[in-house]
């Protein structure tokens, strides 16, 4: 043990802290995902060019691969089949299952010294909990969201409501989603397609209850703050008619809003620029109404290093990781996206403030965090959680009550995680 | 004489050498290797993989979801395969008849063929949109209450089969277009000799000679209703819980989402099972009647 | 019943139209602003931003380069393995040969999209996942090719391979002097087939592709769209456009040639 951390600590002097550009050269590969919409592929690649420009002993070839499942099943099949990929940007709740498979490596483990030290607790706390697992950190914020209600504050006016107040509690969004609503416009709408859970997830904070255990082997569906929570959501359609019968789609939510199909949506804080920059109506950003309490998931994807990577090329991708979480990078990242800097350092730099005080919705996401809750993970999260979405949309869609396919969804994830314990 | 047939069997066998190769490759060491898979656990950090005979197939024969999407392939292979081959016949008659603008109706009913599966699907995502979509504002135009094409499970498959069949009838005219071609024209002018109208010359000429048409693109289409889950990954995901999921998408799910590669073996071995009747079928039904022909 | 003869043209077109419609939107929508695409806006002024807008998002001259590839690439493949194969099946005599035969035949039905599991697997062991060659690989012995020229090689008059023969052609001489220029419709006509069918696939480059360097069109043209992104109609629609662009206008152009190659493909 001894040997191996003088080891890493003379690699790591070669490689990080005498000069990177005297070392041999190292070649990373990086697969990261977009979730929505912009083109953030190539704000990626600025971000990345500035890097190599800093590093001339580090080239990276940084391949965007879909949505977060896409990144995940490429980043995966490449290290199967032996192709490099040494680090990878992927969803923070993939991290069970990623150690299940052995494939990531802890960053204590590659960290030296207390400057890094200093670094990997430089993160709001609340980004870092989906990443901490068996006291370890294996996954270190990057695109990070929670989520936030967008509203038409000219639909407000033309309604009566105030523009500047957005629904504050659960009675609220009901009220003014009735006085939203009319012939040709829905109150509000909740996305249903591609990431119900999250959405969900939401609801039942909300509400006062969590979804599943901090271990990620025991699941809550069947709580009955946790029922009451979807059949707040499916009532929002059936019986208050604010929102439209059946799931709506995730993707094409943003454009019906920005189209004036509804007065209210609640989105990722990712597509905040997207909006910004494209609605030619006066529009709104606030928390989540509260019932119980106040709160949303964080979402979104962390850097991972992982194990097959040599000790160089750990410390080159620990090097790219610590510039692309830079208080500068973050902040220029959250302009181009919506997204969140992932440290206060990050609203601390110039450049975030000058944006923020011209631009104050830009700051709803992270005042959230407060009150924020980790993102829905367990083991085998990919299938538990597809029993979850299933279940949200028999209800939203009116084939189970929302009781009947929680419990379904609740002996399916039993099922599952059964072998895990 | 002797040495004579040895080289040519030499020659034959080195001549096929090469396909045989990638076939055993890609399609018979494969489809063995399947059965093999299945019949182990899949392996974990804390669970090594194991022989567990047929315990794989039983935890799909519980999977409540397996079971949907097994309903939901039949029925989409029910909706499909009869409605694209019948557009298709009344597609290859029109276009094979004497009306005006018949190239542009030809060029129209075969162009979707062209375009990829996913291609297609990106163009009815506009079509299915609710609120903004083509279908939902053309339905406005009459009143029409906004549906939410794929967000419903009453009508996601619809949606689904939609895009297949536009994709396929006229795939399947081209088939049906050269047997008409290959009708003789007096059979038509004796039929209009004799007073028969039309339709009774489509139905007692026609139709019997474009039957063995008819049992090659059934085929076709069956096995097409395996194959084409494409859009599948533009429109639903199989989605909204799991209405519109096919077999070889969930196969792909388990496999590649789930890293559940034995689950999605049995799957496998499932299918093509039903394929390998399906191909019992061809050989033993279909061609020994157009043997007679 | 004359009444019916009058009504049948317009139902024809009428399903014509219909079923060009999604087309003809795509273009249109294409070509205007999202916003006046979704209303619908048929007097709304024309715009080439979309396509700047979707050129930009992706590396669309790589996906085209890498589809160019690959379409290439089978397409030698399959015509060695097939013009061997099909040679074997329908000039040589050997024992054996139909029971091979109909092994063969069986893979009409053991669908490669089937097998993607195990493929994968294999493509894993041979070093072939990320590579044109890999997406390419099990569609080269197409048991479809193989018999298409087994029945074009099986109509070569008997004549011309004696005399070949006579004149001190050897076996594979035979084949290159005599059978495969009397083939040749079938070959263009498989080709074309081969063609339209590998450009247009979908799920097997999708599992065996992990970057862009070998991605096809139809995957980067599934990620750059993927609904998750949150769709822009018009710059989706441009970017499918441009998809599909290629193979369209030369179908336009060569119509006939692509009819009558589907025929002589799919009829015995």
């Amino acid at each position: 043990m001894l040997r191996y951390a003088s080891a890493l600590t003379m690699l790591a002097a070669s490689t990080v802290a005498v000069n990177p550009a005297a070392a041999e050269d190292v070649e990373l590969t990086m697969y990261y995902p977009i979730a929505v919409g912009g083109p953030l592929t190539q704000v990626v690649d600025g971000i990345v060019a500035e890097f190599e420009a800093a590093n001339p002993g580090i080239s990276v070839e940084a391949i965007y691969a879909g949505n977060y499942d896409d990144t995940r099943i490429k980043a995966l099949s490449a290290l199967n089949s032996g192709d490099p990929a040494q680090l990878a940007v992927m969803f923070s709740i993939d991290a069970y299952d990623l150690i299940e498979q052995d494939l990531i490596v802890p960053f204590e483990e590659v960290i030296e010294g207390e400057e890094e030290q200093a670094w990997l607790d430089g993160f709001y706390p609340a980004l870092m909990a989906n990443g901490q697992i068996e006291g370890q950190t294996w996954g270190v914020p990057f695109q990070r969201s929670t989520i936030v209600a967008y509203y038409n504050k000219d639909m407000f006016r033309d309604a009566g409501l105030d523009p500047e107040t957005a629904p504050q509690t659960w009675d609220d969004l009901v009220e003014m989603g009735r006085a939203l609503t009319t012939d040709d416009r829905w109150g509000i709408m909740i996305p249903s397609t591609g990431y119900p859970y999250w959405m969900f997830q939401a609801l039942a904070i909300q509400n006062g209850v969590e979804l599943m255990a901090d271990d990620g082997l025991s699941t809550n569906f069947t709580d009955p703050a946790v029922v009451e929570a979807l059949e707040f959501w499916v009532a929002l359609g059936q019986e208050h008619g604010v929102m439209p019968e059946g799931t709506i789609e995730w993707g094409t939510l943003r454009q019906a809003f920005l189209e004036g199909q509804t007065a209210m949506m609640w989105h990722s804080t990712g597509n905040l620029t997207a909006v910004k920059n494209n609605a030619e109506f006066d529009f709104g950003v606030a928390m989540l109404p509260e019932n119980e309490r106040r709160g949303s998931p964080t979402g979104g994807g962390n850097f991972y290093i992982f194990k097959d990577a040599t000790e160089e090329e750990r410390q080159a991708a620990l090097e790219l990781i610590k510039f692309m979480t830079s208080p500068e990078q973050a902040a220029k990242w959250s302009i181009e996206t919506g997204y969140m800097g992932v440290s206060p350092a990050a609203y601390e730099t110039e450049a975030l403030q000058a944006y923020t005080e011209a631009f104050p919705p830009a700051l709803v996401a992270r005042d959230q965090l407060e009150v924020a809750v980790a993102e829905f993970s367990t083991f085998e999260t990919a299938r538990v959680r597809e029993g979850l979405n299933n279940a949200i949309q028999a209800a939203l869609t009116g084939t189970q009550s929302p009781e009947e396919a929680l419990a379904e969804a609740q002996a399916a994830a039993e099922r599952l995680l059964d072998a895990y314990r | 004489m002797a040495l004579l047939r040895r080289r040519r069997a030499i020659h034959g066998w080195l001549l096929l050498t090469p396909a045989l190769v990638m076939l055993t490759t890609f399609a018979f060491y494969p489809s063995v290797a399947t059965i093999w898979t299945s019949l182990w656990s899949r392996g974990t950090r804390r669970n090594p993989s194991e022989f567990v005979g047929t315990g794989n197939y039983q935890r799909i024969f519980d999977d409540p979801t397996f079971w949907t999407v097994a309903w939901n392939n039949i029925l989409y292979a029910a909706v499909t395969i009869p409605v694209s081959i019948g557009l298709a016949l009344v597609m290859a008659l029109w276009a094979n008849a004497r009306i005006p603008a018949r190239s542009f109706v030809r060029t129209a009913y075969f162009t979707p063929t062209m375009l990829p599966m996913i291609a297609a699907a990106n163009l009815w995502l506009f079509f299915f949109t609710p609120g903004f979509g083509v279908l939902d504002q053309i339905g406005a135009l009459f009143g029409a209450p906004s549906v939410n094409w794929l967000g419903q499970p009453e009508t996601a498959l619809w949606a689904v089969c939609i895009v297949t069949i536009w994709k396929e009838a006229g795939f399947f005219m081209i088939f049906y277009l050269a047997a008409l071609q290959t009708i003789p024209p007096d059979l038509e002018e004796a039929a209009d000799i004799e007073g028969a109208s039309r339709w009774t010359y489509t139905r007692r000429v026609v139709l019997p000679l474009l039957m063995p048409t008819t049992l090659f693109i059934l085929v076709n289409a069956m096995i097409n209703s395996v194959k084409l889950i494409d859009h599948l990954f533009i429109l639903t995901k199989g989605g909204p819980n799991d209405a519109s999921k096919l077999m070889l998408y969930y196969i792909w799910e388990n496999a590649f989402a789930f890293f559940d590669a034995p689950a999605a073996a049995a799957m496998t071995v499932l299918v093509l099972a039903v394929l390998g009747a399906l191909a019992a079928f061809q050989f033993f039904v279909i061609d020994r009647r157009t043997h007679y022909r | 019943m004359s009444l019916l003869r009058h009504i049948e043209p317009l139902l024809a077109l009428v399903l014509a139209v219909i079923w060009i419609s999604p087309l003809v939107f795509a273009f249109w929508a294409a070509f205007h602003t999202s916003t006046d695409a979704v209303n619908f806006n048929l007097l709304a002024p024309w715009t080439l931003e979309n396509f700047r807008t979707a050129w930009e998002g992706a590396p669309w001259l790589r996906y085209f380069l890498n589809s160019f590839l690959l379409v290439s690439s089978v397409l030698i493949g399959q015509f060695i393995l097939c013009t061997l194969a099909g040679f074997a099946f329908a000039q040589v005599e050997f024992r054996g040969k139909d029971i091979v035969f109909v092994l063969v035949l069986l893979q009409l039905f053991i669908l490669p999209e089937v097998l993607i599991v195990e493929n994968y697997r294999i493509a894993v062991q041979l070093g072939l996942i990320d590579s044109i060659l890999g997406i390419g690989a099990p569609y080269m012995a197409s048991a479809f090719g193989i018999f298409l020229m087994r029945q074009a090689f099986k109509s070569v008059p008997r004549e011309l391979d004696e005399m070949a023969r006579v004149e001190g052609c050897s076996l594979l001489g035979v084949l290159w002097r005599v059978y495969v220029p009397a083939a040749r419709p079938t070959y263009l006509a498989y080709a074309l087939v081969s063609v339209s069918t590998h450009w247009n696939n979908f799920l097997w480059p999708l599992v065996v592709t992990n970057s862009d360097t070998t991605r096809p069109l139809t995957v980067g043209l599934s990620i750059f769209a993927a609904p998750e992104n949150g769709v822009d109609i018009s710059v989706i629609s441009a970017a499918t456009v441009m998809v599909i662009a290629p193979l369209l206008i030369l179908f336009l152009i060569f119509q006939r040639q692509f009819v009558q190659a589907f025929l002589r493909a799919g009829i015995k």
